[in-house]
This record gives structure tokens, C-alpha cells and sequence, in this order.
């Protein structure tokens, strides 16, 4: 690392916990040795703010024992203000900041004297970075500070991934020329699948079967870190793992709807050695070395084996010693997938989806941001954007387009002249029109998508204690009385008073399921091409029996999904009629086959009542067999009802929020800052229906469907699978339930198809709120 | 006319789908809170540039209702203009569109805490139109009654089965009858703010508007 030190851009890629973000400092330390004091010389990004903290503390370790004059400063969200502004007059010689803090850097009018003499920037877990809008904007701002102190070297430190060339690309500025420093992956882990499962159940996701086994293991180890896929999962988990946890083990939970207090609490008890066991999701997936955990369980699949792996690395955070994991399915079907995931981990075959171009809503961002620290030139703005490896493929139609929409809004049948956001000087530079404007676009910085969510409080008279967040949805669901889980409490709903849900606890109560808004993951490819690969292969190895003779079973009454093909079966039961798919494209793509298929029933007039989708497949029920099924999956109908009607879809106004929020047409809601009547905020929603009525084809509105393509909607995924499987689609047509689809029947999540339902729904709700009321129409 | 109907003070009214009210006896139109030109108030200063349509939409729904409604009188409840500038800014379409939808009808602005003063634009200016047994005025007071009023943009939530919907509404008691907010681009407020709650009495109905109009008692804290 030393030696390649004066490389413009290197990666270093290595496990978790073997030293790898104080090898990316060790060069400036020695740099700063000679002559420290002259200004920011070194950079230092991590995706998390805790980790700036964390860090901090650990390099003014060596830099106290060597007795070093070198300042190190965090510079977050949380840095007062003061700091921050005493920070632009004098920098310290190494700051530590996260992606957003940094553009906002980039946007003061004095970013070119903070960053004259910046030497070196060190990107920390980039790999995590490279798969989100927030890396695309921070190689947009590196290229901007790039042109201010054109000798800056870039280091990129990153865990195990599948393609490290793309992540060099993805640094470096073009010149490809990166070189990939790959450290010792050290012994292989010690993972298994949980050998108890006689009382395996069918379906769900929650993995309480296995309370009893899990707390065994917590018993046997110094400290355990079981990870769910989902906070409400985690909840519930939690709450049952106390209730069976008779010796009172030590045991706490961690997710992000957490309040930050009960969270750093939870960080600090686990530090000093004092817990046995955490309950978390995602939360923890990066960040802070802790040396003592020994084991890791993992409830329910990983969904990617890049997770997997990643998580299995919290245990046993020592370069030199193997880490113990323990994954539980959750259901039957999820043996197959874990079997199907340990095979990849131990194979080091890790999934990796391509990384598309740089996102535009993203570009307009930037461009705004250049716009605030001053007069730019829209070819020397382009030429710096393609250099980065997100926009190397940048097309000046494009270029010129993100430009238009930030000057005067790109609409196509009015424009705007009077009041445009930015105005072309004679001198050929771009200019805010009004400076007020600077403000307004720094406070919209960033491409992280807050949730609606509300405050949970205790009531004011039992002190008021912050409990953490709930969706809005999910709190506008509860009604006086209603019990909840929430940081492993149960507490009963009181009332909702100035956007906060007070509540009151109720050990006493069961808790009605808590659902919170977190991400629900897709299965990746790479596990869903194996498992299809198991089944062609018959490949039983490390199957429980259960799970072998059901599978042997689906054969011989039906078939077995396959590479290659698709799979469809029809079949009647309890007077309904069902067609089951199974596309093995991961929720999303299946909850949009199961959104267009219905539609398309419905054109048909078969009366689809319902669908539910899973990771692999999406059974629909209605009224009417369905005789050719296979009719149903030309890949131009799919199209066009995705162009036409999936647009009115919620899916599509929650993506086009995102983009219309980053991209500075609509401002974001200031946490904290409540909304009333008169400052009321633009609904994006109307937003969306007025350029879809007037502007189909804007700019806001392209974005949103390439967008939809990946995210929620995954349509892209679909139309891989069905350009595959072309012409290969197998019908089983049969008397009964399907013993593969049985556990479908058991899935929660029914999407009833609401085609005037809705309208319906509402109306009958009139009516019973008022005759509750006495009141009559 | 199709819609809701109800009396206040004696008068037969009917709450449209569109969120304008009518009062067939004198063939009134009323709508509150049109905000004309509120996206280019927004730019002006300094915020960001909205689709510029939402005047275009607001008077294409405004001329909608007053063709099938066939009203002589339109009552325009304050804040019509997101400010007095943005009043002054119209284009001359669309100046020209409210002439046209003005011709042969009187007309009359309401003032709003908006739009506080007349404007150079057909029709006439008043602070309060009395025409018993109702007052029409942009901010309700607290003790008349048989008031129509606007200003709030109120808004109402319904939770169907773990969704969650939230509607524009009427609002209506036996005092008073508050108006949604007419024009394109406006927000809401929550039924369940104190503004609302303390001013509505607690027999309150909701009307919520849409596709299809609903009643539901007014949701509280």
C-alpha cells in the first residue's frame, strides 16, 4: 500500500476486521509526519456516520502513541454548527465525513481554498457505496474536488466482492489504471444450517419455531448476533426470545426504527463486553469492529450471498481465526435456499448485479450543487462529470437535458423565462439566478429517502421517553387501544398529538403484529439460478428428508421448475380458480407479474379476486379457469400494460418521489419542521398526475421508469426471464393444489386486485363510521 | 346537479365532486382557494420550478363545473391568487380564458389573506358577500352562522383495512360549511389539527371528494 502510495488511485479489498482502514491512513500518517498543519490533506469517507465517529477514535490511537501533531475532525450531520464553520476557515489535517456532508462541502463558494492542497481521499466500505445513488454522488463531488487539487489520490477499502474491476472503474477517473491490492481472505468460515427442523413450519418468515435451539447457542457462546431480514421480524423475534429466555441472559435489539439514544446505548453495552446476544437486521451489517462476538445467526435466508457473507463476518472479527455462523430457514421451501447459499459461500461465488449508468436525478443534483459554490462552464462541467466512472458513458444529449431541467424546468409546452432557476451570462457561465436559491438547494443535499414515519413517545405524564419510529401507514392503522411491539415492549396506542404516537405500556397484552416500513430484500439471481439448477440436477445434498420428499412429490405430480422454462400450473380449490407462476425473479418482479397478469384476467374478463407473490413464484385465484395461461405472458402485452396502466401504480409515484425529490423539483420535508395549512408542501403525487396529463414524456418522468425498471417494480427481470425462456412455457394443468404451491396458500401479503374496490371499500367504511355515530346519510 | 346536498340555515346546498359548491336556488357557483400562479410564485423566489400547468388545469375543472352547473353567479372564495403579483403575472391566455368564463355571469372575488386587495381583473372585489341566510367570507369567524368559508384546505384520513387514504374534504356543521381548496397544486390540512378541531362543532361531518363523495364524521385527535 506504502509503495503504490503515489498511484493517483488504488483499491484495497479484504475482510472485515483485518485492519483495512488503517492501512488506507498509514500513508498519511507517514505524509502528515513531515509536515502537518498546512491544511486538509486527507479525506475520509464512510457510508455511516457512526463509523466517522469510530474511526476517529481509533486513529488518534497511533497518532497520540507516536505522538503526532495531526488534527482529526469528524464532520457529519450531527457536527454543530460552529465546528463546522470553524472547519471551512481552518481545516484539519484529516477529515472524516460521509457523502452528503462532503457535497455540501463542495457547494460553499471557498470549497476551492478548503480543498487547494488536499493530497489524498480514502473511500471506506466503497462496495456498499457503488451500489447506491449516494456513490454515484460522491464520485461526482471527488470529480469536482478532483479539479481543485488535481494531485489528489484516491483509495478505495472494500470488503470481498464479485467484481472488483467494476469497483476500480468506479474510482478511478477514467484512466483505468487502478491497481487492486487483494488481501489473505484468511480461513473459511464455520457455517451450518440448523440441524433442528422436525418442526419446520410451511410458510412465514419469522423463524420463532427455532426460539428454544437459538438460545441454546447464546448459551454456548460469548456473544451472539442474530440477524433478521426485517425490523418487524426482529420484534417479534425479540419479544419471544425473552419471553423463553428464563435465565435472563442479557439480550438487546438494534434496528434502524430504534431511537438513536436506546441504539448507542445498546453500541456502548455491547463494546464493554456486557451483552450476550443482540437481536438486529441490516443495522449492523457495516461498522464497528466488536472482537467478541463469536457467533452469528442468520433467521431466514440472507436473499444474497454478499449479505451472507458480509454478516458472517461480525463474528469473530480477527484476521486469523474462522467465523462461526448458523443460518435457520424459516420456512420448507427457505432449506433450499440456505442449502443453495452455503454451497455459494463456500464456493466464494458472490452475487453481483451490474451496475447500471449513472442515474440523472442524481446529475441534476450535482449540477445545482456546482451552481451554489459559483459561475460554471457547462463543457468543462460535462468533461469533469464523464470522467467519473458512473458517467463515463454520459451523453452530451443527456448532459444537455439534466442542464436544462435545473435552468428553466424542460417542460415541453411552457417554459419558463421570467424565473429561471439558473441564468446563462454573456461570458457563456452558468449563474443561480437568485442566491436565495443556494439555500434552499443545500438543504435538499443528498439522495437518501427518508419514510414517512412518526415519533413513538410515551405519554407525557410516564416521562415522555423517545421510543423510536413507525411508519405513518402503519401508525394511521391503530386505534385507541391497540398494543404494538416496539423496541421489544409491548405498548398500547393512547393518541396521536403533533405528528407523535404517544403511547403507554402494556406488558400484560399480546401485541398486535408490528409492521414497519424496512426494506424487504429480493432474492438475488445467483440463489435463484441455483436453486433452479438443484432442481434440474436433482441435487438433494444437504437437504433435510422433509424437504427431499416434497420435492420428490411435486414431480411426480407435477413438475419441478427448471432452467430454462417457466413453469405455470392451473388448478381448482374451494370453489376459486388459481394459476401459479413461478418465475423464480425475486418479490419484486413476482408482486409486478402478479400486478400485470391480473390486469390482463381482468381484460379477459375472468374475475381475479387476489395474488400473493414470494421470492420464486405468484399465485392468483379468481373466479374463471384460465384454459390457456400461456397466452398470458407475451412479452409486448406485459409492455404495454406497463406502459399504460402499471403508471397509475403507487409503485411508480413512490420511485418518481425519490427522483423528483433529488433532483430539486420538489423540496424535501425538513424533518422536525411540522407542516400546516399555509407552508404546506407540494404533494409529489399531484405532481406526478399533472406531468403524466401534460408532459408525458419530461425528463422527471423518464427517470421514474427506468427507475421502476430495477426497484420496486423490476420489470427487467421479468423481461430476462422471458426472453430466455422464449417459447418454453410449461403448463400443468391439474385437479388439485400443487404440493410446491401449497405453502402459498399459508403466505401473508394477499394483494386483493382492486378494480372499483377501492371506491367500494371506502364507501361501505362511510357507512359504518356514521351509523356508528348515529348519524344517517 | 349530482352531489351531496344538504341545508345550512334553511339554504339547499349541493357539495360537488370537483370540491365547489353549489347553491341551485341562485344558480351560485362558489370555489375557494384557486392559488392561481402559485408555481410562479414559487419561482420567483428562488424555490423550484413545478410543472407549469396547474393554472391551465385549475380553470379547465373551474369551466367544467360552471358549463354543467349552468351557474349565473360564481363566488370566488379568496386566496384566488397565490399573491397579488402572481395575479398581475397571468399570461394572456389565460387572462383572457377568465374573461370568456366571466362573459355574461357576475362575478366575484373574494379577498384572501393571499390575495388581501382587488386586482386589476373583471368582477367584483368584496371582503364578505352577505346573501341571506348565508355570509360568505375566506377566513370563517368563530360566532356567525350560516357562514361559507375556505382558507383551511382541509383534508381528511380513512384507514380501509391497514390502507390509508387521505381525501380533500367539506367540512359541515350546523354553523358552517368550509370549502376545499380548488386549485391544482394545494396542500392540505389534517382534519385532526387544532385549527379544525377547535373550530368545528362535534357532530361535524367530513365530505370527502373524489370520483365518488363520501360523508364520514369529521376524524378527530
Amino acid at each position: 500500500m506504502l509503495k503504490t502510495s503515489q498511484r493517483p488511485s488504488q483499491l484495497l479489498i479484504a475482510p472485515t476486521g483485518a485492519g483495512k482502514t488503517l492501512a488506507g491512513f498509514l500513508p498519511s500518517l507517514c505524509e502528515l509526519e513531515a509536515s502537518s498543519g498546512n491544511g486538509l490533506h486527507t479525506l475520509y469517507i464512510s457510508p455511516l456516520k457512526a463509523l466517522a465517529a469510530d474511526i476517529k477514535r481509533n486513529l488518534m490511537h497511533p497518532v497520540d502513541e507516536l505522538g503526532l501533531k495531526i488534527s482529526v475532525e469528524d464532520r457529519t450531520g450531527d457536527t454543530a454548527s460552529h465546528v463546522k464553520r470553524r472547519q471551512r476557515a481552518a481545516p484539519p489535517d484529516i477529515l472524516l465525513t460521509t457523502p452528503e456532508s462532503l457535497a455540501l462541502l463542495t457547494s460553499y463558494e471557498d470549497a476551492p481554498r478548503i480543498f487547494a492542497g488536499l493530497q489524498r481521499v480514502i473511500v471506506d466500505e466503497i462496495h456498499a457505496l457503488y451500489e447506491s445513488k449516494r456513490g454515484d454522488q460522491l464520485m461526482l463531488a471527488l470529480s469536482r474536488i478532483q479539479g481543485l487539487a488535481p494531485g489528489l489520490r484516491r483509495v478505495g477499502l472494500s470488503a470481498t466482492v464479485h467484481d472488483p474491476e467494476a469497483i476500480a472503474d468506479f474510482l478511478s477517473m477514467g484512466q483505468k489504471l487502478c491497481p487492486i491490492h487483494i488481501a489473505d481472505t484468511g480461513p473459511p468460515p464455520d457455517i451450518k444450517m440448523l440441524g433442528v427442523l422436525e418442526n419446520l413450519p410451511w410458510s412465514g418468515a419469522g423463524g420463532r419455531y427455532a426460539i428454544n435451539n437459538v438460545l441454546d447457542q447464546i448459551k454456548k457462546h460469548k456473544t451472539t448476533l442474530i440477524f433478521h431480514n426485517t425490523r418487524a421480524q426482529a420484534e417479534i423475534f425479540f419479544h419471544h426470545l425473552w419471553l423463553a429466555n428464563e435465565e435472563a441472559m442479557p439480550i438487546a435489539i438494534h434496528h434502524g426504527s430504534l431511537d438513536k439514544q436506546q441504539r448507542v446505548r445498546v453500541e456502548n453495552a455491547m463494546i464493554q463486553g456486557q451483552l450476550r446476544a443482540v437481536v438486529c437486521t441490516g443495522s449492523l451489517d457495516l461498522g464497528i469492529d466488536w472482537g467478541e462476538v463469536d457467533l452469528v445467526v442468520q433467521i431466514g435466508t440472507p436473499k444474497n450471498v454478499k449479505r451472507l457473507v458480509q454478516r458472517i463476518g461480525r463474528a469473530n472479527h480477527k484476521y486469523n481465526a474462522p467465523s462461526k455462523a448458523i443460518i435457520v430457514p424459516a420456512n420448507r421451501f427457505e432449506t433450499i435456499e440456505c442449502v443453495a447459499a452455503l454451497e455459494a459461500v463456500e464456493e466464494n461465488d458472490l452475487d453481483g448485479e451490474s451496475k447500471g449508468p449513472g442515474p440523472l436525478d442524481v446529475l441534476c443534483q450535482h449540477i445545482l450543487i456546482v451552481a451554489c459554490s459559483g459561475p460554471f462552464h457547462p463543457d468543462t462541467l460535462f468533461q469533469e462529470v464523464c470522467s467519473t466512472g458512473s458517467y463515463d458513458t454520459l451523453t452530451l444529449k443527456e448532459f444537455e437535458e439534466c442542464l436544462e431541467f435545473c435552468t428553466n424546468g424542460g417542460y415541453a409546452l411552457r417554459q419558463y423565462d421570467r424565473w429561471q432557476r439558473l441564468i446563462l451570462q454573456p461570458d457563456g457561465l452558468y449563474a443561480l439566478r437568485d442566491p436565495r436559491s443556494a439555500l434552499r438547494i443545500r438543504l435538499n443535499i443528498g439522495t437518501i429517502q427518508d419514510t414517512d414515519t412518526l415519533k413513538v413517545r410515551l405519554q407525557r405524564q410516564r416521562g415522555g421517553k423517545s421510543l423510536g419510529e413507525i411508519a405513518e401507514a402503519f401508525a394511521a392503522t391503530l386505534t385507541r387501544g391497540d398494543t404494538f411491539l416496539i423496541g421489544g415492549q409491548v405498548v398500547r396506542f393512547e393518541s396521536l398529538r403533533d405528528m407523535t404516537v404517544e403511547v403507554s405500556r402494556r406488558p400484560d397484552k399480546q401485541p398486535k403484529i408490528a409492521t414497519f416500513m424496512g426494506t424487504k430484500f429480493a432474492t438475488s439471481t445467483l440463489l435463484c439460478d441455483r436453486i433452479l439448477e438443484r432442481f434440474y440436477k436433482k441435487n438433494w445434498t444437504g437437504l433435510p428428508t422433509e424437504t427431499v420428499k416434497w420435492l420428490e412429490r411435486q414431480s411426480s405430480v407435477s413438475k419441478l421448475p427448471m432452467p430454462g422454462s417457466l413453469l405455470l400450473e392451473t388448478f381448482p380449490r374451494k370453489n376459486r380458480h388459481h394459476l401459479c407462476i413461478y418465475g423464480f425473479v425475486g418479490r419484486n418482479a413476482q408482486q409486478t407479474l402478479g400486478l400485470l397478469i391480473t390486469k390482463q384476467l381482468e381484460k379477459r374478463n375472468l374475475g381475479p379476486l387476489g395474488f400473493v407473490a414470494t421470492d420464486y413464484a405468484t399465485l392468483i385465484w379468481g373466479l374463471d379457469p384460465i384454459d390457456d395461461p400461456k397466452s398470458l405472458f407475451a412479452l409486448d402485452d406485459l409492455e404495454h400494460g406497463l406502459e399504460h396502466w402499471l403508471l397509475e401504480n403507487a409503485f411508480m409515484k413512490r420511485s418518481f418521489k425519490a427522483v423528483a425529490t433529488i433532483s430539486g423539483l420538489i423540496e424535501r420535508n425538513i424533518s422536525g419542521k411540522r407542516k400546516s395549512g399555509r407552508q404546506a408542501t407540494f404533494s409529489s403525487d399531484i405532481i406526478y398526475d399533472t406531468l403524466r396529463k401534460y408532459d408525458p414524456e419530461h425528463l422527471m418522468m423518464r427517470v421514474t421508469k427506468t427507475e421502476a425498471m430495477t426497484g420496486l417494480v423490476d420489470f427487467a427481470r421479468i423481461r430476462k426471464m422471458l426472453l430466455r425462456v422464449g417459447a418454453n412455457i410449461e403448463h400443468q394443468s391439474l385437479r388439485r393444489i400443487s404440493p410446491l404451491s401449497a405453502p402459498l396458500f399459508l403466505e401473508a401479503g394477499r394483494v386483493p386486485i382492486e378494480g372499483q374496490a377501492v371506491d367500494r371499500l371506502i364507501a361501505q367504511e362511510a357507512e359504518a363510521l356514521m351509523s356508528e355515530a348515529g348519524l344517517t346519510l | 346537479m349530482d352531489g351531496y346536498k344538504f341545508t345550512l340555515s334553511g339554504a339547499s346546498l349541493i357539495a360537488l365532486k370537483s370540491g365547489a359548491l353549489f347553491w341551485p336556488e341562485k344558480r351560485l357557483l362558489c370555489v375557494s382557494d384557486l392559488h392561481l400562479g402559485k408555481v410562479d410564485r414559487t419561482m420567483r423566489r428562488g424555490g423550484p420550478m413545478l410543472p407549469p400547468y396547474e393554472v391551465h388545469d385549475t380553470l379547465m375543472r373551474l369551466e367544467a363545473d360552471i358549463i354543467s352547473s349552468q351557474a349565473g353567479i360564481i363566488v370566488c372564495l379568496g386566496d384566488s391568487f397565490d399573491d397579488l403579483q402572481a395575479g398581475k403575472s397571468l399570461r394572456d391566455e389565460e387572462l383572457r380564458w377568465i374573461m370568456r368564463l366571466q362573459a355574461g355571469r357576475s362575478w366575484i372575488w373574494i379577498e384572501g389573506n393571499h390575495d388581501p386587495g382587488p386586482l386589476d381583473i373583471g368582477g367584483k372585489h368584496l371582503q364578505i358577500l352577505p346573501i341571506p341566510p348565508l355570509n360568505f367570507r375566506h377566513i370563517p369567524s368563530i360566532d356567525e352562522s350560516g357562514e361559507i368559508a375556505g382558507h383551511f384546505h382541509p383534508k381528511a384520513q380513512l384507514s380501509l383495512k391497514g390502507k390509508f387514504i387521505s381525501k380533500p374534504c367539506f367540512l359541515l356543521d350546523t354553523d358552517r360549511l368550509i370549502l376545499p381548496a380548488y386549485g391544482t397544486y394545494t396542500g392540505g390540512l389534517k382534519t385532526q389539527s387544532y385549527e379544525l378541531s377547535s373550530l368545528m362543532r362535534s357532530e361535524a361531518l367530513a365530505i370527502l371528494i373524489g370520483k365518488h363523495l363520501n360523508a364520514i364524521p369529521m376524524p378527530r385527535i
